[in-house]
């Protein structure tokens, strides 16, 4: 028996690996029109691993270890003192930011149907997104500590 | 062992109904009846005017989904014990979420089934096949997308998924599953053609990963594992 087709010899392996990838008779392989949605899905997973330990360490931090009342100005001061804090929290700010608007944008396009409508929220969403993280960016790296001027209570 | 069974169906009739209202039934069942057999007790004894779709009535043909007890079930593979119905449980019958009512249980699986043909549920290979043999395949490529040949397109899945109730646009669980059946298919040359149409605002990455269809299917596709295969391979075959 002639067996013209080919069929691989392989053990069971990962379903995803296994996609036949040929050519299409345009000779090209289609793009996908946009990587958006793939990227965006992924940067949700990265980023929720991500924020699991950023925001952890850092309820850890400023919560539980350091009592409400002990976190003053002195304090952000000495901590923001070291760019590693800095670098911490604008990554935190960055992350848990991209993270919630992207939740929320997934929401928009679930709910609001309406094309005007739609595209309203998400340019409000967008506007106040990127006013947020401008704001919160400015705090971090252009804060400068002054712990001279800063009489002990 | 006959014993009085409580149906609460959610009955609508275009011409005279304004609003779904639910009706409720007392009928008289074995406990190893099938919901099928007690609408069908309702529809022949009680009340003619019942409407619902069946067909095989053996699980084979998926005209039956419906949600019972909350949950998108077939008619014909629930039995009367599996709900509660022989205990003095009402048994909650409406037709499935996420699709326009015709009447009574019947909804317009028009759409789903628009949604079905924009994936490209057939074969597509560009080259001849060989002219002595069929187009053969090992065992263990056909294991990979084994589940999914199972799909009946009852549309258990897409009625029980939230994201499809509140989006009329998105592709849905069903839909899905029969693209994975033919994107992993070693004589299929396809895949991109339909990872492109499920990569879309509409695709794939509008699953919220509720598990529901997983749940709803009544041939048991693993359909949340299905769709989480199709983003992988979106992601590493880019």
């Amino acid at each position: 028996m002639s067996t013209e087709t080919k069929t691989t010899q392989h053990q069971p392996a990962d379903p995803v690996k296994k996609i036949n990838r040929r050519w299409t008779r345009s000779g090209g392989r289609p793009r996908p029109s946009s990587n958006f949605e793939l990227f965006s899905w992924y940067f949700f997973r990265i980023s929720g691993v991500l924020l699991l330990f950023f925001a952890l360490l850092h309820l850890l931090i400023m919560h539980l270890i350091n009592n409400v009342d002990v976190i003053t100005y002195q304090f952000i001061a000495e901590r923001w003192a070291s760019p590693l804090w800095r670098t911490y929290d604008l990554l935190l700010l960055v992350l848990a930011l991209t993270h919630g608007l992207n939740g929320v944008r997934v929401l928009i396009y679930d709910y609001i149907h309406a094309r005007g409508w739609r595209t309203f929220a998400i340019s409000v969403l967008y506007t106040v997104g990127i006013l947020f993280l401008l704001l919160g960016a400015q705090v971090i790296l252009t804060f400068q500590p002054q712990l001279q001027n800063v009489a002990p209570k | 062992m006959a014993t009085q069974v409580t149906l609460k169906i959610l009955r609508y009739d275009p011409e005279k109904d304004k609003k779904a209202h639910f009706e409720t039934y007392e009928v008289e069942a074995d406990p190893l009846d099938r919901i099928l057999d007690v609408l069908n007790t309702v529809k022949w004894y009680k009340d003619g005017s019942l409407t619902y779709r069946r067909s095989c009535a053996h699980g084979v043909c998926g005209s039956d989904a419906m949600r019972i007890n909350g949950r998108n079930r077939l008619a014909c593979k629930v039995l009367v014990r599996d709900v509660g119905g022989d205990t003095g449980k009402k048994i909650q019958i409406e037709p499935m979420l996420g699709f326009k009512i015709l009447r009574d249980l019947v909804v317009d699986m028009d759409p789903f089934f628009e949604k079905y043909k924009s994936i490209k549920p057939y074969l597509i290979n560009y080259e001849d096949a060989p002219a002595s043999s069929e187009r053969l395949q090992s065992a263990e490529d056909r294991e990979i997308f084994d589940e999914t040949t199972k799909c009946i397109l009852c549309g258990a899945c897409s009625g029980s998924c939230p994201p499809y109730w509140s989006n009329q646009d998105f592709i849905g669980p069903a839909a899905i599953v029969n693209a994975h059946r033919f994107i992993f298919d070693s004589r299929d040359q396809g895949s991109d053609e339909r990872l492109a149409i499920l990569g879309q605002g509409e695709g794939v990455f509008r699953c919220r990963t509720v598990y529901n269809c997983t749940d709803a299917c009544p041939r048991d596709i693993p359909v949340t594992k299905a769709i989480e295969q199709i983003r992988r391979a979106m992601l590493y075959n880019r």
